[in-house]
């Protein structure tokens, strides 16, 4: 038929295209949702922290401790109260997953690998309100208190062990990821001059995979800093904290604050200083995590161009 | 990377692999290591799950599946999770309902649409980054966003916006770029042969996606949206600035709309309030709850892995 008509018009009917035009257009918009969603973040955590900030007395940011409903809004107290949990966290999380992940990327058979990882994944999947309450219940009286027969219930070591179990799957799964982009020929070539499986392992994969090693730390790291639930019910200090070092005695982070305010809210209801800085202490906490993630993004992209 | 500079240097490991002097020790002792490793964090799952079920043992021996079916109560011997699950079903519905078509509409567009430019790129990494934000940044969004939209809506009810369809849109809002990223990252694996095949006998581009690239990354899609409405199932964080109810409270025989617009709890919120409660009583609740949301979750989770398993296409 069409060898009849060699003018045939080749772009289609005009319905067809509309039809074409108007699922783009759709699927665009659902793309763009996503754009609102962080515009509509920033706004409303802005806006009331400007408001908050302009308020109140300066010098309240920089006092004691954290005790909103007292005007006293010590921002060293929530951060130091952050980053230990963090850190604790990092230093169970990081010697957890790293290995986790180089056993399974490296040393696992195939088959053994098909059972462990599923079962990694679970522990991914268990709700953080769960770890809080394992924190609060079981890693308080049979880790920390042996540790420091002086730390009551309520301590950052816990709630620090708890995220830190939280954010290993994470670090594991980043990691083997970053590991099993290596490319076999670098293995191979490692084999072809002698070198023994672990050496292999420590002076070629490693390396090799070591930006994607770092993402997975610097995203773990993120992740533990804006963890909430298991900090809020193992690390004690719900209503308010001193200024704190000691990782054995109860402190304040920032999503425990939050916390705390959300839940009492019927009590600091309306637009107090006390309310509104849940939208100050939200916005530290946003900026700090967007950063991490920013730089963990940095690092996962350095590996993908180079493999 | 400090200690690599300290260390011998990489011929030098290699010539003494070769020479077999350091045989032995690092053999054994380095897997060994990281498989103790792995194990460690195996462990604490086990512990976690045996400690939950033998506190929780004492409260389901005593009052069998009454903690399940009883409603919300302040009294340890008769308080129950009736509602609060209903509350986390029905959240979860909210969520699937805005979250999977703006999510997988969303990723058609990135994948299948999308044009390589600046824009692109912005939203892609503007979605990597709103994966990773912390979930109770959500609930402050939830809070000043969401319950003064439910509220101008006129869906507000008694409780001045802080109910369900704040919850859920939270919720939604939270999961949403996960929803995103996996299912680009199923479409991705649709090999680019099936398209060019639906374009090469002049299918449209939706056309080609809608009856050729759709069909092959269905479970892919499938599978990721279960999981990421099990932890939308999980969360808590959130719900608490949207005003979930850590108290106990009653809807007699409400109808539909009013359960949808007035108070409402979910499953993981009860747990956190029951966690708050003295009492050895409510320890063993608490634990009970955590039991009930452990088999809700694993439930979904296995049925998303045997998907996987079964319609997974190796190409």
């Amino acid at each position: 038929m069409t060898t009849e008509a060699p003018t045939i018009d080749l772009t289609g009917s005009r319905p067809r295209l509309r039809r074409e035009r108007r699922v783009r257009r759709l699927f665009l918009g659902a793309a763009v949702t996503s754009i609102l969603i962080s515009l509509l973040i920033v706004g409303s955590l802005a806006g009331e922290a400007w408001s908050f900030i302009s308020k109140v007395d300066l010098s309240s940011l920089w006092d004691l401790g954290w005790f909103p409903r007292r005007d006293m809004f010590d921002i060293k107290t929530v951060v130091t109260g952050t980053l230990l949990i963090s850190l604790i966290a990092m230093v169970v999380a990081t010697p957890l997953g790293l290995g986790a992940a180089i056993y399974l990327s490296e040393y696992a058979r195939p088959r053994a690998r098909r059972w462990l990882k599923p079962i990694l994944e679970v522990l991914a999947g268990v709700p953080s309100v769960v770890l809080g309450y394992f924190a609060l219940t079981w890693i308080s009286p049979n880790i920390v208190m042996r540790l420091n027969p002086h730390a009551g219930v309520f301590s950052m070591a816990a709630a620090g062990i708890g995220v830190g179990i939280l954010v290993t799957p994470l670090v594991a799964s980043v990691s083997e990821d970053a590991m099993r982009a290596v490319p076999h020929a670098l293995r191979e070539a490692s084999y072809g001059l002698g070198a023994k499986k672990a050496t292999t392992v420590t002076r070629v994969v490693f390396p090799a995979a070591a930006s994607g090693i770092m993402a997975s730390l610097i995203l773990g790291l993120s992740r533990a800093i804006g963890e909430t639930m298991v900090v809020a019910m193992a690390a004690g200090a719900v209503g308010g904290s001193l200024f704190e070092l000691n990782v054995f005695e109860p402190g304040q982070t920032m999503t425990a604050a939050m916390t705390a305010l959300a839940i009492g809210s019927d009590q600091v209801a309306g637009s107090n200083n006390a309310f509104q800085s849940l939208f100050f202490v939200g916005l530290l906490l946003f900026l700090m995590t967007l950063t991490l993630n920013l730089i963990s993004d940095r690092f996962v992209r350095k590996v993908r161009e180079k493999y | 990377m400090a200690t690599r500079a300290a260390a011998p240097s990489t011929t030098d490991l290699v010539r003494q692999s070769i020479q077999g002097r350091r045989l032995g020790f690092g053999d054994i002792a380095f897997p060994a290591a990281l498989l103790l490793a792995l194990l460690l964090a195996l462990l604490f799952l086990a512990t976690l799950l045996i400690d939950v079920f033998v506190r929780a043992w004492d409260a389901f021996a005593g009052r069998g599946f009454s903690v399940v079916t009883s409603p919300l109560s302040l009294n340890a011997g008769t308080a129950g999770l009736w509602q609060s699950i209903m509350g986390s079903l029905a959240l979860t519905a909210v969520v699937a309902a805005l979250a999977f078509p703006i999510g997988v509409g969303a990723a058609i567009y990135l994948e299948e649409y999308a044009p390589d430019n600046r824009f692109t790129r912005f939203i892609s990494t503007n979605i990597r980054n709103l994966a990773g934000v912390p979930s109770i940044v959500y609930g402050i969004l939830g809070l000043t966003i969401f319950v003064r939209f439910v509220r101008a809506v006129g869906a507000g009810g008694g409780v001045y916006g802080k109910n369900l369809l704040a919850g859920g849109l939270t919720l939604a809002a939270l999961v949403l770029p996960i929803v995103i990223i996996t299912t680009a990252e199923a479409l991705r694996a649709v090999p680019s042969a099936i398209r060019e095949a639906g374009f090469g006998v002049g299918a449209t581009r939706w056309e080609v996606i809608r009856y050729h690239v759709i069909p092959y990354a269905a479970p892919g899609i499938l599978t990721g949206t279960v999981l990421t409405l099990a932890r939308a199932f999980g969360e808590t964080a959130p719900l608490l600035l949207v005003g979930a109810a850590t108290g106990f409270f009653s809807m007699g025989s409400a109808g539909f709309i009013d359960r949808a617009v007035g108070p409402y709890t979910a499953l993981p919120v009860t747990i956190f309030s029951w966690a708050r409660q003295p009492g050895a009583d409510f320890r063993s609740l608490t634990a009970a709850a955590i039991v009930v949301l452990l088999v809700l979750l694993l439930t979904a989770n296995a049925a998303a892995i045997i998907l996987r398993n079964r319609y997974e296409r190796k190409w």
